[in-house]
């Protein structure tokens, strides 16, 4: 079975570098963006299986790019897993609401993360 | 001249009369009226002109000269008055049904039964002896016209003052007891009054020409005539010491009759149609009262001329100069003209009198017996309209008693004087009544007792003694033999002639013990009441909406039983079903409304007079009469409740302003909480962030132990990075919260513009030579004193510079100037990377704003520190902004006072 690809989408350096190694700790090829436009570009470019996405860029919105995964049939398979600082009970509706497989807040366990993406991607 | 012609002529005359009040009545019951306008209403009021007019005037003028004009002066000056009194009256009388003068005195002192019987007496006794001066006129008129020598001697029978009586009787009797409703307008009656003062007018002035430009040849030799008689002279003169007291004495008199006359006050009042006919009236009585006295001094000095002995009764001038020139056909019209001036008023007077005693002293005294209560089933208005009739009779009775015993010695005027001194007797009773509100029952009962008494041992007792009835030492001697007591001369008062004499005394001691009475006695509620009442009548129309002061309680079907007996089911139906749609009042009940009661006893009254209605209606409802003090609680308790509205009106207005005001605030603070959760969301934000990378890494370090070396301290490296980051940020919220809440106070210090310059560019030396950049200052006056919180200036230079180090590209240059303009020091730090968006150049200053489509995320920094920046200037009462430069690059500005305390 070839290995799943994630997309981790965070434009927090730090963030991005602790999402990186853990994925690919547990087998996982990882590909890595750090504003929206970076994402878009990656989505269509490598058809990742996960997506693990940040809401508040400085250019493009994690809703935004939920939606346009979610819109297109080429890429709707696509799991969405928002990981945001939103922590609204609001966002994380309006989140679940364009299709996300799930919301997590920040700051998280890496632990129960990896689990849930474990889950979604068995 | 044959009796029978005289006598038909008469006999034909009532007939006409007679058929003219029927065609009135039916004309009415069609719906229309003959009488109702302002013309009728003043020839109705010329009622006042009677046979001692027709006849008396010219005999007074004959005796006394210009005095008799006295009588027509009075209620011309009454015209003048109409308004404010009469109209007064009448919407009195009309809105508590009020029928008669006694009725107005008794409704206005608490429906006082006393005061009711009292008056009626009184204007009986008085006014008597004036009917039969009317009976007198007719008789002597009528046996001169005839020859007869008026014997009073002869029986009953022949007699021709009884055979007119009868006849008017019949006809007072057909037309004054139509209806049982005395407040119901005699249309037919009035109708022929009205006629019947045309015709004394007509008559009159016939007799008037006639004598002045036919037996003489006009004014100018009449006049030269009887100035040619010395004896004549006088009478165009006023000679006699007393004639100014006279005079003014025979106008108050006529002024007071015009308004208190029984028979005035039937055609004033009662029988008034629409109160507007009194502004009709207002003229036209008067210049009838002015033509009617035109010829009256032009007969009086034909007769003295023509008949120099006194063997004609000048009384009977009128009459007897054209008979003794033979106009047999013009002294029956002249007749005719007595006739209708005596019958008009006789007429009038009677069914005003029987009004008064039906309803104030028989009918309370019918319904003070058992028998009659207990007949109170069986239809009662037959019961007043018998009563009614009585009285008439009894009155008429009267008068041609008096007529018979009394009359027959004096002139017309005199006795008609004794009446009007009577009825005067009302004045302060009624006038005080009407204007002052301290009135009362016992003051009016105890001055009309004194002036009734002082009137009758004044004048109607010497009247009888002189017709032999009494023992004429009372005059001479006066009463008891007491000389002060004479009867012309009370207390040796001697002065005056005797109508004079006895008004003074008759109204000092009325009016006297009125006011005194008054004063010093306490009134009952329902008096006090009333008198509110009346006296502001005008000002306040509290009769539409009089409220129910008595607190009556009577079963529905006994107070309809009662009315019932009295107009008559169907009438009584009709009414209470009116009165109860309009003021919404059930019917169905078996309790009345108190209102109902109140109406049943106005329409009671209007039939049998109020005295007698409270009675009656006290009888059927347990009235409950209110303590002075509930009424006046009751008074108080409106007046507080309408206070207390306006008041709450006025809290309620300022209520809705206050609610207003605070949704305003409301919204406000919420707008402003709203900020503040907005705030604080995105600082929770903003410390998730760097706490976010903490944990993961801390995470990952402690679960991966077989982590590279290297990539491990990485991880420390960003952990204690993240940290830092976390620890600024704290530190920046607090402060910013410290500026915003105004809790940081300024550590001002002087310092020179160049060591500003120097300690900011220190801090930031690392920064530049990290990033290979130039700084360039120009300081226009480096060595410039400015007194400022140096720390916090510097916090917002490092601010400012880091942010051009951060937007600067690679080697480029930064400006630092500073400028003394005035008493201002100006900075600017410009940059030359890409500039700020337009939309932008003011919100860079919010809390956490970021510029929008910037690829990558602010490196570092808080995000507070512009809004920080911006803080600390304006605590310095300075300002701050952002442009871009025209040579690419952005410029921020900031501009501080030199000194922080004269600014």
């Amino acid at each position: 079975m070839p290995e799943k690809k994630i997309l981790v989408v965070d434009d927090d350096p730090y963030i991005l570098m602790s999402l990186e190694f853990l994925m690919q700790k547990n087998g996982y090829t990882v590909v890595v963006a750090r504003n929206g436009t970076e994402a878009l570009q990656l989505i269509q470019q490598e058809i990742p299986d996960l997506v693990v996405l940040d809401i508040m860029m400085p250019d493009i919105d994690g809703y935004a790019i939920c939606e346009f995964i979610k819109k297109q049939s080429a890429l709707r398979h696509i799991i969405v897993i928002f990981l945001s600082a939103k922590t609204r009970e609001s966002d994380q509706r309006k989140g679940l609401e364009l299709g996300a497989a799930a919301y997590v807040y920040k700051p998280f366990s890496t632990r129960s993360l990896i689990k849930e993406i474990n889950q979604l991607l068995q | 001249m044959s009796s029978w012609i005289i006598a038909g002529t008469a006999l034909g005359y009532l007939l006409l009369l007679s058929i003219l009040a029927w065609s009135a009545e039916s004309v009415r019951k069609k719906g229309k009226s003959w009488i109702n306008n302002g013309y009728v209403y003043a020839l109705s009021l010329a009622v006042y002109c009677t046979a001692w007019t027709y006849y008396g005037s010219v005999g007074r003028a004959a005796t006394s000269g210009l005095d008799f004009l006295t009588i027509y002066i009075g209620p011309t000056i009454l015209c003048a008055l109409f308004w404010p009194v009469l109209l007064k009256i009448i919407r009195i009388c009309r809105t508590q049904g009020i029928t008669s003068i006694a009725d107005l005195v008794s409704t206005r002192y608490g429906k006082n039964f006393s005061l009711a019987v009292l008056v009626t007496i009184f204007c009986v006794l008085g006014v008597i002896p004036y009917i039969a001066l009317q009976l007198k006129a007719i008789a002597t008129s009528f046996d001169l016209l005839a020859g007869a020598t008026g014997n009073t001697n002869q029986s009953i029978w022949k007699d021709s003052t009884f055979y007119g009586t009868l006849l008017l009787t019949v006809f007072i009797l057909f037309f004054g007891t139509r209806s049982v409703d005395a407040a119901e307008k005699h249309e037919g009656l009035i109708a022929a009054i009205a006629f019947e003062s045309v015709i004394k007018l007509v008559a009159f002035l016939a007799a008037g020409l006639f004598i002045t430009y036919y037996v003489f040849n006009g004014f100018s030799d009449l006049f030269q005539q009887a100035i040619a008689q010395p004896r004549l002279q006088q009478l165009f003169t006023l000679q006699e010491t007393n004639a100014y007291t006279s005079w003014f004495s025979m106008l108050t008199l006529s002024f007071f009759a015009m308004l208190f006359l029984p028979r005035q006050f039937q055609v004033n009042v009662v029988e008034n149609l629409d109160e507007n006919h009194l502004k009709t009236a207002s003229w036209v009585f008067p210049l009838y009262l002015f033509v009617i006295n035109l010829f009256v001094i032009p007969i009086a000095l034909a007769g003295s001329v023509l008949y120099p002995a006194t063997t004609v009764n000048p009384d009977l001038y009128v009459l007897n100069i054209p008979l003794d020139q033979e106009r047999y056909l013009l002294s029956l019209l002249i007749f005719i003209g007595g006739f209708s001036a005596a019958t008009g008023m006789i007429i009038v007077e009677t069914i005003a009198l029987t009004t008064m005693i039906s309803n104030h002293l028989a009918l309370p005294l019918l319904l003070s017996t058992n028998r009659l209560h207990q007949e109170s089933r069986r239809n009662l208005s037959a019961v007043v309209l018998w009563v009614r009739r009585g009285s008439i009779l009894l009155v008429i009775g009267l008068a041609l008693l008096y007529d018979k015993l009394v009359a027959e010695q004096y002139s017309l005027v005199s006795i008609g004087l004794v009446s009007f001194a009577a009825v005067a007797q009302l004045a302060p009773a009624v006038l005080g009544g009407l204007y002052w509100k301290g009135a009362s029952k016992n003051g009016a009962l105890a001055g009309l007792a004194a002036g009734f008494i002082c009137w009758m041992f004044t004048l109607l007792l010497p009247s009888l003694a002189g017709a032999g009835l009494l023992d004429n030492s009372i005059v001479e001697n006066g009463y008891f033999g007491v000389a002060w007591l004479k009867p012309d001369a009370l207390f040796g008062l001697n002065s005056l002639d005797p109508v004079s004499h006895s008004l003074f005394w008759s109204l000092l001691l009325n009016s006297g013990l009125f006011v005194l009475v008054s004063i010093n006695s306490q009134k009952g509620t329902r008096e006090t009441f009333q008198a509110e009442l009346f006296v502001d009548f005008l000002n306040k129309e509290k009769f539409e909406t009089e409220p129910a002061v008595w607190k009556n309680t009577a079963s529905l079907p006994a107070l309809r039983l009662l009315l019932q007996n009295f107009i008559g089911t169907d009438r009584a139906a009709s009414l209470f079903q009116k009165y109860a749609n309009r003021h919404q009042i059930p019917l169905n009940t078996t309790t009345a409304d108190p209102r109902l009661v109140q109406l049943t006893e106005k329409i009671l009254a209007e039939v049998i007079g109020s005295a007698s209605a409270h009675i009656l209606v006290s009888r059927v409802a347990k009235a409950e009469e209110l303590s002075m003090e509930e009424v006046l609680n009751l008074l108080r308790e409106s007046q507080q409740i309408m206070e207390l509205n306006k008041e709450l009106k006025r809290k309620s207005v300022e209520l809705t302003r206050a609610t207003e005001q605070l949704s305003a605030i409301n919204q406000q603070l919420m707008a402003m909480d709203e900020v503040k959760d907005e705030f604080l969301y995105t600082v929770t934000h903003e410390l998730r962030t760097p706490l976010t990378s903490i944990r993961a890494l801390t995470e990952l370090v402690h679960d991966n132990p077989e982590m590279p070396e290297t990539q491990k301290t990485e991880f420390l490296a960003a952990v204690v990075r993240e940290t830092e980051r976390l620890s600024h940020l704290i530190t920046q919220v607090l402060s910013l919260e410290r500026f915003e809440s105004g809790k940081h106070s300024l550590e001002l210090q002087t310092i020179q513009i160049k060591g500003l310059q120097e300690e900011a560019l220190s801090d930031i030396q690392p920064l530049i030579q990290q990033k290979k950049l130039r700084i360039e200052a120009h300081l226009s006056h480096p060595y410039e004193l400015v007194e400022l919180d140096p720390a916090l200036i510097r916090q917002v230079l490092y601010n400012l510079l880091t942010n051009a180090i951060r937007f600067s590209p690679e080697s480029g240059t930064i400006l630092f100037e500073a400028n003394v303009s005035g008493n201002h020091l100006e900075i600017s730090i410009s940059d030359q990377g890409k500039g700020i968006p337009a939309a932008s150049l003011e919100l860079i200053f919010d809390k956490f704003y970021q510029a929008p489509n910037q690829i990558l995320k602010k490196p570092e920094g808080s995000g507070l520190g512009l809004a920080i920046s911006k803080k600390i200037i304006e605590l310095h009462t300075g300002n701050i902004k952002a442009e871009n430069r025209e040579e690419g690059g952005a410029r921020f500005i900031f501009m501080l006072p030199l000194s922080q305390t004269n600014h």
